[in-house]
């Protein structure tokens, strides 16, 4: 998608959410990307643009405006069978974007669909940032606590609870993470938000 | 002895090393001014976050905030750097 579309005044920035360049790296070097790929240990995307949970896809203009705020968009369909979320929706709207043969959405419809963060949110990045500092000094057990009251303080953002998982010693993929994600359901509550179109 | 410990400040995701009065005088003058503040005094270290009204601002204006980070080589790119360009933006996980 990349290849087809770099020509056209076009890149795509990816931001890999995890605690060391070494969890990323495999991913990265398989991809073998041309376009930035970053890797971001501190969440330093994440309070910026209010990242909750990945992946989180934004668009972003030739002013630097935002077009498209945060979306849950996949480039595969790898996982649609758990997510019911098809890329090809998402890659026909990119695509029709960077041709310019469709507009990005109207300024009244981004800001509505904006999630903007709360008190909470900001005090969860706070705990979080400390808890990895702390974990990065080898203060595990003190990082641990850090995360959880994070975590308590902004139970929607998995880039947090479910992010943190291999900083605390527990599997993301495994029984505590689909406990935590069955849980969360259960309450009613989504895994992912996409935006309402 | 007490008030010579150290304690570390990270503000601006930068860590500082001060003293343990200086460290917790800088952390409750950023609560007090609305900041979000997690502090730990047995590990003597605190975070300074950047509170919800100032990331509500920038968000709502519309103007992509910029970001610094590094590559897998360590080089940094920002998103500045591709300004005239249409950018799709993910963040994504191994986890």
């Amino acid at each position: 998608m990349y290849e087809e579309l770099k020509g056209l005044g076009f890149t795509v920035i990816t931001v890999a959410v995890d605690k060391s360049a070494d969890d990323a790296r495999p991913w990265i070097e398989a991809a073998k990307p041309t376009h930035p790929s970053l890797i971001d240990t501190a969440h330093v995307l994440a309070d910026l643009y209010n990242v909750v949970n990945v992946p989180t896809i934004l668009w972003i203009d030739e002013r630097g405006r935002i077009v498209r705020p945060n979306d849950v968009a996949f480039g595969t369909d790898t996982f649609k069978y758990i997510t019911g979320l098809s890329a090809a929706t998402h890659l026909a709207a990119l695509r029709a974007w960077v041709r310019g043969e469709a507009p990005a959405l109207p300024e009244a419809r981004i800001r509505a669909l904006q999630s903007l963060p709360t008190d909470d949110d900001q005090r969860a990045r706070a705990e979080f940032g400390l808890g990895e500092w702390l974990f990065n000094q080898g203060r595990t057990e003190a990082a641990g606590r850090h995360f959880a009251k994070a975590g308590e303080l902004a139970p929607h953002d998995f880039t947090i609870r479910r992010g943190t998982m291999p900083m605390r010693g527990i599997d993301p993929m495994g029984p505590q993470f689909r406990e935590m994600l069955g849980s969360w359901v259960k309450a009613g509550n989504p895994y992912y938000r996409p935006l309402a179109e | 002895m007490a008030d010579n410990r150290r304690f570390t400040v990270i503000d601006g995701g930068r860590a500082a090393d001060v003293d343990e009065v200086e460290g917790t005088a800088r952390a409750r003058r950023a609560e007090a001014s609305g900041r979000p503040v997690a502090i730990d005094l047995d590990e003597r270290a605190a975070y300074l976050g950047v509170s919800a009204a100032e990331r509500v601002k920038a968000l709502a204006s519309l103007e992509a905030p910029d970001f610094t980070l590094p590559d897998l080589d360590g080089r940094l790119h920002s998103l500045s750097q591709h300004r005239g360009k249409k950018v799709l933006l993910v963040a994504y996980a191994s986890w």
